[in-house]
């Protein structure tokens, strides 16, 4: 056939016409583009969670110091959720974001799998696996040698936080052992302990009855920013605004930069930073010279605002006088930049109110304070007289007694040892108050005084992270021969670790939970395994009664359980039923009366109290009107002070993915860390409101952005705490910079721990 | 059948959040990732591509220091009911019909399946409520088992937002019907957030229904809502007894009394 022009457009229209006609009517293309999408969208690694049978188990978090009852959803064998569980006496119900984000760790990146043994070199992070026999067994037969050569002392122990009873495992253990060398958290609370040792005669950590106080006087506490138990306390705010118009609680915030507890406070009050003594001593000023204290109790259960004559007939001035003589608010005001007629309507208005109740321990309460600012809130209470009474502070009897179980054993070896000096050198003449000093630790290491050391045990609290002037510390690690980590994580110390021994994570494993800080009741926790152990990991408890058992002798004499459960029934003793059945123990009995509270010699709250081992009276007045921070002023103009907040760490674990993620863009950008500056300080140094620089200390430097920021005080830099992580996971290692490599410890002249609020330091354009 | 939904016992879910209490915490934040399946990536510090239902933005009132104040504001997804009800900004412009408003509970749903990332939806949202996968999310290590059976897990290329936690109301009508209910009552129904919140500044409930929280709330003489002005009839309530904030949350222009009173109203 003759294909001729017109035959070929024929056919072309023809063939065009049928193709448009049959795509309209066959269903082909319709439902290619329909799967399309679908297919793109079902990727087969686009992951279809399993269903299984629904349960709910509940336990108790120990990601932080706050001791909240969670409930674990679970589906099949998979944890799903965390939330509060309702109805539980510390949190009522609600939950924090780091509380939420459980799971991560459970499952996330950051756990370490198993025991390991370093291979590379320190801080490098590569290690390789090992069974738990060996590490069980190269670990005891190490310390055994060390032992065997008669230098037991030469082991030291950081067990975290104090209280608890694998702590006090591993204080066992240092004890049967032959070493002093035990080292634990130093916080805010010690501090208050250390207060209420002297002044109201009783070896306890205080309570603070908050929800029923109709004012809270807080001297930089970050009530809602983590402070105490965190959960518990937003939970009490909360319920204090129930009646929006009026609320229940007004709470007065004393803080250089506008934190989110100054923010929600109903008023904030701008001193400056490190001047809450002279600020307390000056509100008792007015107290004191208007009459407006609490008569009653301070003629019938104090001793020392008036002037006295003593057991040996010498005359004492009382606090009375030096405070009218040194503390007035007009004097006070060139310190503190808080000017009078403030200073006097607080004063009255805390005398005056119904329960007011003056607290401290700054922003999270994670490190030891001023021992003078915390004379100085304890007076104000006393002065009105709000001691164990609704909505006052709480004087406990002591609830963290030592786990009920027999002596440790011992033989000659661990006598000798226990005699040594400790690396810290506590008890220092000094300081007659110290129980241990943890921040002067790398600098016994790196001296090697009083003795070199040898091995270090680590059960808890990340001191490679934590303790100020870290990259000191970090220094301080590659220098011991063998330190062996208990971490359930890669925490920053765990890097340079030689043996890591994972401890399960909480959701895997029984332990009791402290009562939680500053609580005004005592509630003991046991946190329960929800779901099987995910990796093999083992109780940090049972790694220690392993370790003492393959050491012959006295040590695995003293360590008679079969596991850790065993000694924890024995040491929970008869609040074990409790616990057990509702997963807490609660203190029942009422606060003891006025005549039943105080244990000084005087039977009295004492104002102007005095040293234990005679250590002589402590003056009201302290040395200098500020503590100094670190640094010299003329080469460092600015301060930095930390940013604490419960959206950057609580505790001492580092921030999980979801925490990261939350973290707003005003404290972290890209990887780097931003600080706030006021704009007048930082359009003095020619930095501009997102520009980067470089902040110095006389410690180290870190690269920043800036925020130009209103709610802090001309002369600050707000650093946000919690980042520059080495460890964890990609989310977090290498974000930001870490505050501790940037500050050094100042110690206090009377507890001397370390109370730094500060570091002197510079900023410059980068 | 108009008459149907019109009923006024069909349920209008709402939230009432309580500026004066939330303490910015982030609880909630957490609350509705874990809840809801959401992914996490390395850098999460640009917002914009970070995904995250419940965002808690900072308010300041640019008051120079020692006078400076902020409040912090969660924002989950507004579940508007725009002007005429049914009518959300998002839902208007969807090609897909992959968002849809719920005539039975007025929550604006997003069926991840239908949606083909066209983020028209994006752009309609005053509230920037709704967020893009750039990219396929990613479990690392065994992350993965902590999902979720109840929420579909997303994929790239298609847009989520903020659900109200649909499936805890689905859950709760499974209860409901089981047992031989036909309503759900208040405590059955509570998103993640607001049952997280530890200071108890999130209500949730039916608006329509006097016997819920929310009911009262959102007629309380501090409640307000973000962006009034546009009419876009969003169920979630804020309240605040700060005057400055009411006034951040929205569009306000000098002399707006006068000119919006000389203002004929636009029809077409």
């Amino acid at each position: 056939m003759k294909l001729d022009r017109r035959t070929f457009l024929t056919l072309g229209v023809g063939a065009a016409a049928g193709g448009a006609l049959g795509i309209s009517f066959t269903p082909l293309p319709w439902k290619m583009t329909d799967d399309g999408s679908i297919w793109t969208q079902n990727w087969p690694w686009t992951p279809v969670p399993p269903t299984g049978e629904v349960s709910e188990r509940e336990t108790v978090c120990t990601l932080c110091p706050g001791g909240c009852g969670v409930s674990v959803r679970k589906v099949g064998d998979r944890c799903v959720k965390i939330e509060g569980t309702k109805g539980h006496p510390v949190n009522k119900g609600g939950i924090c974001l780091l509380g939420l984000s459980g799971l991560q760790f459970l499952y996330g990146p950051s756990r370490v799998h198993g025991p390991l043994k370093r291979i590379g070199r320190r801080g490098e992070g590569n290690f390789q696996e090992i069974t738990w026999e060996e590490a069980i067994a190269e670990v005891a037969e190490k310390l055994s040698a060390i032992r065997n050569a008669g230098r037991p002392h030469s082991v030291a122990c950081m067990t975290g936080p104090a209280r608890g009873t694998v702590p006090a495992l591993f204080t066992r253990f240092m004890e049967a052992f032959g070493s002093p060398n035990v080292f634990s958290n130093q916080d805010s609370w010690d501090t208050h302990r250390q207060v209420a040792k002297v002044m109201y005669g009783v070896d306890a950590y205080p309570g603070f009855d908050l929800e029923n106080a109709s004012l809270i006087l807080s001297f930089g506490s970050g009530l809602l920013d983590g402070w105490g138990s965190p959960v518990h306390m937003l939970a009490g705010y909360g319920e204090s605004r129930k009646s929006s118009a009026r609320p229940q609680t007004r709470i007065v915030q004393v803080e250089p930069r506008l934190s989110l507890t100054a923010a929600k406070s109903d008023e904030w009050v701008a001193a400056k930073p490190g001047t809450e003594a002279a600020l307390a001593l000056a509100m008792a000023h007015v107290i004191i010279k208007e009459n407006l204290y609490n008569k009653n109790f301070v003629a019938f259960y104090t001793r020392g605002l008036t002037d006295w004559t003593d057991e040996n007939n010498r005359p004492q001035v009382g606090f009375a006088r030096t405070v009218l003589e040194n503390y007035s608010p007009v004097k006070m005001a060139a310190i503190t930049g808080v000017d009078p007629q403030t200073v006097e309507r607080l004063a009255r208005q805390f005398a005056k109110a119904e329960r007011p109740v003056a607290v401290c321990g700054r922003a999270q309460g994670d490190q030891a304070g001023e021992f003078h600012t915390f004379l100085a809130v304890h007076a104000l209470n006393a002065l009105a007289g709000n001691i164990n009474r609704p909505g006052g502070v709480r004087i406990k009897a002591a609830d963290d007694e030592a786990p009920a179980w027999p002596l440790a054993k011992g033989d000659s070896t661990s006598r000798a040892g226990l005699k040594r000096p400790r690396l810290d050198a506590v008890p220092v003449r000094r300081y007659p108050l110290a129980e241990n000093l943890p921040h002067t630790f790398a600098d016994a290491v790196l001296k090697g005084e009083p003795y070199k050391l040898e091995v270090l045990l680590v059960a808890g609290g990340d001191p490679g992270y934590f303790l100020p002037a870290s990259s000191k510390v970090k220094e301080a690690l590659t220098r011991i021969p063998l330190v062996v980590s208990f971490s359930p994580v890669y925490d920053d110390t765990a890097m340079f670790a030689d043996y890591i021994l994972p401890d399960h994570l909480y959701l895997e494993s029984l332990r009791d939970v402290p009562s939680p800080p500053g609580l005004a009741t005592c509630v003991i926790g046991l946190a329960r395994p929800v779901v099987d152990p995910v990796y093999k990991t083992r109780h940090a408890g049972d790694s220690v009664l392993e370790i003492a058992k393959a050491m012959s002798g006295s040590v695995a004499a003293s360590f008679p359980w079969g596991d850790y459960e065993e000694c924890l029934r024995e040491a929970m003793g008869d609040k074990w039923g409790d616990m057990e059945d509702q997963g807490y123990w609660k203190e029942q009995a009422a606060a003891p009366s006025w005549t039943e509270t105080f244990g000084t010699p005087s039977r009295r709250f004492e104002f102007c109290p005095d040293l234990p081992q005679g250590g002589g009276r402590i003056s009201v007045k302290p040395k200098a009107w500020v503590a100094q921070p670190l640094g010299d002023p003329k080469t460092h103009p600015l301060v930095a002070v930390p940013i604490q907040s419960m959206r950057l760490e609580n505790g001492t674990m580092g921030a999980p993915p979801f925490v990261v993620k939350c973290m707003p863009d005003t404290v972290l950008e890209k990887d780097w860390l931003v600080v706030e500056v006021n704009p007048r300080t930082a359009k003095a140094y020619g930095i501009g409101d997102g520009n980067k620089a470089l902040l110095s200390t006389s410690l180290g430097q870190a690269l920043v952005m800036v925020l130009h920021d209103e709610g802090i005080m001309p002369g600050l830099v707000g650093v946000p705490a919690g980042l520059g992580h080495v460890g964890y996971d990609r989310f977090l290692r290498g974000k930001g910079a870490n505050y501790h490599a940037l500050s050094g410890a100042v110690e206090d002249p009377v507890t001397g721990n370390d109370v730094a609020w500060g570091v002197y330091a510079s900023l410059r354009q980068a | 059948m108009n008459k149907h939904h019109d009923e006024v016992t069909a349920p209008r879910y709402g939230m009432v959040i309580d500026l004066d209490k939330c303490t910015g915490c982030g609880a909630c934040m957490v609350a509705c990732m874990t809840e809801n399946n959401v992914p996490f990536k390395e850098n999460e510090t640009n917002k914009l591509d970070s995904i995250a239902w419940m965002r808690i933005f900072k308010i300041s009132n640019r008051e120079p220091f020692p006078k400076a104040d902020m409040v912090y504001l969660p924002r989950p997804c507004m579940q508007c009911d725009g002007k005429h009800i049914g009518h959300p900004p998002c839902v208007s412009v969807c090609p897909a019909t992959a968002t849809d408003y719920d005539q039975g509970s007025g929550i604006v749903s997003q069926i991840y399946t239908r949606c083909f990332g066209c983020r028209y939806c994006m752009a309609a949202c005053p509230y920037l409520a709704r967020q893009f996968n750039w990219w396929d999310p990613h479990w690392p290590a065994d992350t993965k088992k902590y999902l979720s059976p109840d929420v579909s897990p997303r994929m790239r290329g298609i847009v989520e937002k903020c659900s109200f936690c649909y499936h805890r109301l689905q859950r709760a009508k499974d209860r409901a019907y089981y047992e031989g209910r036909d309503t759900v009552e208040e405590d059955e129904y509570q998103t993640s957030c607001t049952q997280a919140c530890p200071a108890g500044a999130i209500t949730f409930g039916d608006l329509n229904n006097a016997d819920h929280e929310v009911h009262g709330l959102k007629n309380d003489p501090r409640a307000f809502r973000l962006l009034e002005n546009l009419d876009t009839n969003p169920k979630v309530y804020y309240m605040t007894g700060k005057k400055w904030v009411r006034q951040a949350c929205d569009y306000h222009i000098k002399d707006e009394a006068a000119k919006t009173k000389a203002k004929p109203e636009q029809h077409g």
